[in-house]
């Protein structure tokens, strides 16, 4: 049992993410507005990000700026040499402003398809458009 | 024996294949029948520049495309196949002038399209004849099922499309869920496709799974109408009447009896259908369709119906004396597929000129018609003799043959069938040549005036007629060429 | 130049598309020309990367010049190679055939139209061409992206499917980022060849376990693989032709693509058929949706409508005859990506032929089609009988690969699902040419010669729809050199 709860708690960003995720999930399926469900598909990738985030972060590690990189060619490159150890992994938080930039354009799209849908319809509950729908 | 390779066979195929292009853009009715004709001649006569070859004990191939490894488009021209591009490319032409009778006799619409499908399907039809492997022949079983389509339902009415419907469930239906995965599993067990004389399948699976396929391959060629999927074919009767002559009578349904014979012969192999007991399956299996579908064919009163389950009765004769797997018995299976063809092109001949000329339909409308037609009626009779099997007829030959090769297969009950579907075959229709000529004035339905069809109409059923009668006196080369199949078969 | 195919393909329409944007504001003639240029551009590059995949084997890219594992890489092998030239010409022969379609549809919207057309081919070949997962993430976006734009242009409901499909589509590709959250977390390492290297240590860890299901749920959710493909239908249906018959031809399949691409070379077939025993369910899976695709297809009054619940089937039938796992139903699979989006484009630009003339695409709005576009509804049945799977169209090949897989892998509830669907397809199709070809029922219809009265849809419409009807007959005439020369390479070698 002890190990049980220790392993959630070592993993706590894991757990959050996963929260996040179900969060998101759930707004989009359950949702009836649609602009509650861009709002779910935003927590939705948020939390992948987030995933991605947390996997690069390290306990006590610094940012990854090597600072003698230059004048550390030929000579001396036992002293300072490099140890990954003491940085974050800066891959997966450069892969994410991607990621970011994605899940920006999707919400202006989104939106901006939320608009025309409103124009059209007068609404953006997903059931009475429906309606509308049916009716014709 | 030897093989030579020649594109003949793939020129045989390809001759109607490219006067259809040249049929589409002509403009005016009387060059596009004279392409009809060119290409119906040309390709006579490339079907006949090969028939010495083959007779000589040849065989003549073409590899088109391997299309998929291993297995190719390729064409082999050897007796069997030989003796049905022979029948089909001759009865063309007859069919090309009956046609143009018949046709402009009614004013039909869409004339174009009836002339280029029609082109399609004897490419097809000749497809089927050459091919040497079942790829090939699926392929070209598949293009004449959709070739014939738009024939059959020309008139484009409700009537044309329910028949249309019912004719692609039966023949498209019953290939692509029968004889494809058949096919499929064939290959698996034997690696290859290819015909052979003593079959392929030989030595690859249980008796169950051997018997499953082959149920699954005759049935699956629904074009061949053996019983229960027959029924396409009385419905397929709304077609115009050149297409229920040459389609319906000859090319299409010869088309499902060769394909389920060359399964016979070149897949299974006379040998392994003896030692399994195979070959008596398909004898009852053929037997129970002659003898229901004589006695349906009595009970019909549209004369094309009539025809049409007397069709379906004849076809079954062909399979039933290949599966007697006795050598006379095969050659009067094989032979009856031209002595069918020509007796009962003429009873369809008769039909649409009895249409054209006076409009009607149904047997019981045609009493005393005789002598309003006679030239059309004799034709009848002798179409019908030759049907029913009777000298001087060609179909007295094949039907001898069969009755033989019973007694040589020892297969008694089958000579009952044979003997007693005969006599169905003179009860349906003897009755309509007897009250064609032979009925009082009270009763005749015509007045006495000759006024037969038009002569584009008449001259072909006459020609058929004769051929009919010569073929009993010369049933070469088509007799010989059946003895040729069966001894290759039998691994003379 | 040749040196640099995998890149001009990429970029060479990403560039033509900002530039279509701005020729869009100063000269809305100038779009169209550009589009064509660039997309030519993209033919002949994958064109001369195939060659030179045949000639040395694959081709490896290092965009930037950087090595991988740490740069992007572009892997050119058989696989996408064969893929790379179906969607190249696909757009292309789509894109000459849309001109008139999208005068007429929204000429006030020609200039972002084309834009984002060739915005969304840059992002399918470059899924095809990356060797990247995480940049397969980013093309992935802008495929759909744009894909979502195009779709929304559409009429009546257009919008709101087009959102539907945004939402599930994001889902879809977040799953998939995901997955690739998770080899990068076992593997350290987003370059594909990199990790299918470093993962046969892995088979046990249940984090690749958990990375190969979430990206094939994100992938399927893409593909609309029965029963996630709710948002296909309606999105497709509503979408301008113009756009429709892009996207319905070439989005299914680039994703079948990348999930056969995720199981070859990233999990490595050893991984996905003999450590884990998911195979079978998945073919399962595919059969029902085959069935239901067909089925649903059935109950449709609507042309395009009923297409698209043909595309459902069809995905079912290339995720199982992949997951058949052995070579011939890989190689069908394969195969049928190549058929299935030469004959989904087919019917799409037969359906968009028919909208420019008639204005709609329901089963009514087909009445009397042969007699007045005879060639579209020719190229019609072609497309038709290729569905329908009867030789010597491609659809037959694919289809004799995909059952012959079925039949050595003793999946027989697969070969049985494809008859079925076949036979659906028989009559789906047959059930149009019906309505096209009798009704309307005139009064003296069978003896009479109607006036022929032909209305075609424009040359530039019709001409690259008929080259597209040959190519199916055509291409499935060559299917041998297809599978000897390519396909078989595609396929790992120790898979029979």
């Amino acid at each position: 049992m002890s190990d049980l709860v220790s392993t959630i708690i070592a993993n706590y960003n894991y757990w959050i993410y996963i929260t996040l995720m179900m969060i998101g999930l759930y707004a989009m399926i359950a949702k009836n507005n649609l602009v509650k469900k861009i709002v779910g598909m935003n927590i939705f990738q948020t939390a992948i990000i987030l995933f991605y985030v947390s996997i690069g972060a390290k306990r006590g590690a610094t940012i990854p700026i090597l600072e003698h990189a230059h004048n550390g060619h030929g000579h001396g490159a036992a002293s300072h040499m490099v140890h990954a150890v003491d940085y974050i992994n800066p891959l997966p938080h450069v892969l994410m402003l991607t990621a970011i930039v994605v899940a920006v354009a999707t919400l202006g799209v989104a939106l901006a398809l939320a608009i025309r849908v409103y124009n059209r319809y007068n609404t953006l509950e997903e059931d009475e458009i429906l309606a509308q729908i049916r009716e014709k | 024996m030897e093989v030579i390779t020649s594109i003949k066979p793939l020129l045989a195929v390809l001759v109607s294949l490219l006067v259809v292009p040249i049929l589409i853009s002509s403009t005016r009715p009387n060059v596009r029948e004279g392409w009809t004709f060119v290409a119906a001649i040309a390709k006579f006569l490339i079907v006949i520049s090969m028939l010495p070859t083959i007779l000589h004990g040849n065989e003549i191939v073409c590899t088109v495309a391997e299309v998929i490894p291993g297995i190719a488009i390729k064409f082999r021209v050897d007796a069997l196949g030989m003796l049905f591009a022979l029948v089909s490319s001759s009865l063309w032409i007859i069919t090309s002038v009956y046609s143009i009778g018949y046709m402009r006799g009614l004013k039909e619409h869409s004339q174009t399209r009836y002339f280029c499908f029609f082109a399609l399907c004897l490419s097809a039809t000749i497809g089927v004849a050459f091919s040497a492997n079942l790829l090939t022949l699926f392929l070209f079983y598949e293009m004449l099922s959709f070739a014939t389509y738009p024939l059959v339902v020309h008139h484009q009415d409700e009537e044309a499309r329910s028949s249309g419907r019912k004719y692609l469930l039966y023949i498209a239906g019953g290939s692509i869920a029968f004889v494809l995965p058949a096919m499929l599993i064939s290959y698996n067990l034997a690696g290859t496709l290819e015909f052979s004389n003593q079959g392929f399948l030989a030595g690859t699976g249980s008796k169950t799974l051997m018997l499953i396929l082959l149920l699954m391959f005759i049935f699956g060629f629904a074009k061949s109408a053996i019983m229960p999927v027959h029924s396409w074919l009385p419905a397929a009767m709304v077609a115009p009447t050149p297409v229920s002559a040459l389609l319906h009578a000859v090319a299409v349904v010869k088309v499902g009896v060769f394909s389920i014979i060359r399964i016979l012969t070149g897949v299974y192999g006379i040998n392994l259908l003896a030692s399994l007991n195979l070959g008596i399956v398909v004898c009852y299996i053929a037997s129970f369709t002659i003898i229901v579908a004589s006695l349906i064919a009595l009970s019909q009163d549209g004369l094309k119906r009539r025809l049409a389950f007397s069709t379906i009765s004849q076809l079954s004769y062909i399979i039933l004396g290949v599966a007697l797997l006795s050598p006379k018995g095969m050659a009067g299976g094989m032979t009856h597929i031209a002595m069918h063809a020509f007796g009962k092109i003429t009873l369809f001949f008769c039909a649409g000129a009895i249409f054209v000329a006076t409009g009607k339909k149904n047997i019981s409308e045609m009493v005393g018609i005789g002598k309003r037609m006679p030239v059309t009626m004799v034709a009848f009779f002798i179409g019908a003799l030759s049907v029913i099997g009777l000298p001087p007829c060609g179909g007295f030959i094949s039907k001898w043959n069969l009755v033989l090769g019973t007694l040589q297969a020892d297969q008694w009950p089958m000579l009952v069938v044979l003997l007693g579907s005969s006599l169905l075959n003179a009860a349906y229709f003897l009755p309509i040549v007897y009250k064609a000529f032979f009925c009082t004035k009270e009763e005749s339905l015509f007045e006495k005036k000759i006024e037969e069809a038009p002569v584009w109409c008449v001259v072909p059923l006459a020609v058929t007629a004769a051929a009919s009668i010569i073929l009993f006196f010369y049933p070469q080369p088509f007799f010989g060429l059946a003895n040729m199949a069966v001894k290759s078969m039998l691994g003379g | 130049m040749s040196q640099q195919y995998p890149a001009l393909l990429v970029i060479v329409p990403l560039l033509s598309a900002l530039l279509i944007s701005i020729a869009g504001w100063v000269n809305k003639k100038l779009c169209f020309p550009i589009a064509v240029a660039a997309l030519s551009v993209a033919a002949l590059s994958s064109v001369g990367l195939l060659l030179r995949v045949l000639d040395e084997g694959v081709v490896l890219y290092r965009l930037g010049g950087w090595d991988p594992p740490f740069g992007i890489a572009y892997y050119v092998d058989h696989l996408n190679g064969l893929i790379l030239n179906v969607v190249s010409f696909v757009a292309l022969f789509n894109l000459i055939a849309a001109k008139k379609s999208v005068e007429q549809e929204f000429p006030e919207k020609i200039g972002p139209f084309y834009t984002l057309y060739v915005l969304m081919v840059t992002g399918l070949l470059g899924i095809v061409v990356t060797g990247d997962a995480f940049n397969l993430y980013v093309l992935l976006e802008i495929a759909a992206l744009t894909g979502y734009g195009l779709l929304a242009m559409g009429e009546d409901r257009a919008p709101l499917s087009s959102l539907n499909y945004l939402y599930m589509g994001t889902i879809g590709a977040c799953f998939y980022l995901l997955g690739v959250g998770y080899l990068y977390i076992v593997t350290g390492s987003l370059n594909m060849v990199d990790i299918a290297g470093i993962l046969p240590n892995l088979y046990q860890s249940k984090a690749v376990l958990a990375a190969l299901i979430i990206c094939m749920v994100g992938v399927w959710l893409k593909m609309a693989f029965f029963p996630l493909h709710a948002w296909l239908p309606n999105a497709y249906t509503y979408a301008p032709s113009a756009a429709s018959s892009l996207i319905a031809p070439l989005v299914t399949k680039v994703m079948i693509y990348v999930m056969i691409r995720l199981v070859l070379t990233v999990f490595t077939p050893k991984y996905a058929f003999d450590t884990l025993v998911i195979s079978h369910s998945i073919v399962w899976l595919a059969c029902i949706a085959i069935v239901m695709g067909a089925i649903l297809a059935l109950a449709q009054r609507n042309l395009k409508k009923m297409l698209t619940y043909v595309i459902v089937a069809e995905v079912g039938y290339m995720v199982g005859g992949f997951w058949l796992g052995n070579r011939d139903g890989m190689t069908g699979a394969i195969l049928h990506i190549v058929n299935d989006a030469l004959m989904t484009l087919c019917a799409f630009l037969v359906v968009s032929n028919i909208v420019y003339k008639v204005k709609g695409h329901k089963f009514e709005d087909l009445k009397g089609l042969f007699r007045t576009m005879p060639f579209t509804m020719g190229a019609f049945v072609v497309a038709a009988l290729s569905i329908i799977g009867v030789p010597p169209t491609c659809g037959f090949f694919s289809k004799w690969y995909l059952i012959s897989g079925g039949i050595s892998a003793g999946q027989y509830g697969f070969v049985v699902a494809l008859l079925f669907s076949s036979l659906i397809n028989v009559i789906l199709f047959f059930r149009i040419i019906e309505i096209a070809f009798y009704e309307p029922f005139g009064n003296d219809h069978a003896h009479t010669s109607q006036p022929e009265c032909i209305k075609e849809a424009p040359l530039t419409m019709l001409i690259p729809l008929l080259i597209v009807a040959v190519g199916l007959v055509i291409v499935g005439v060559y299917t041998s050199d297809i599978v000897t020369h390519i396909i078989q390479f595609a396929i790992p070698k120790g898979i029979l």
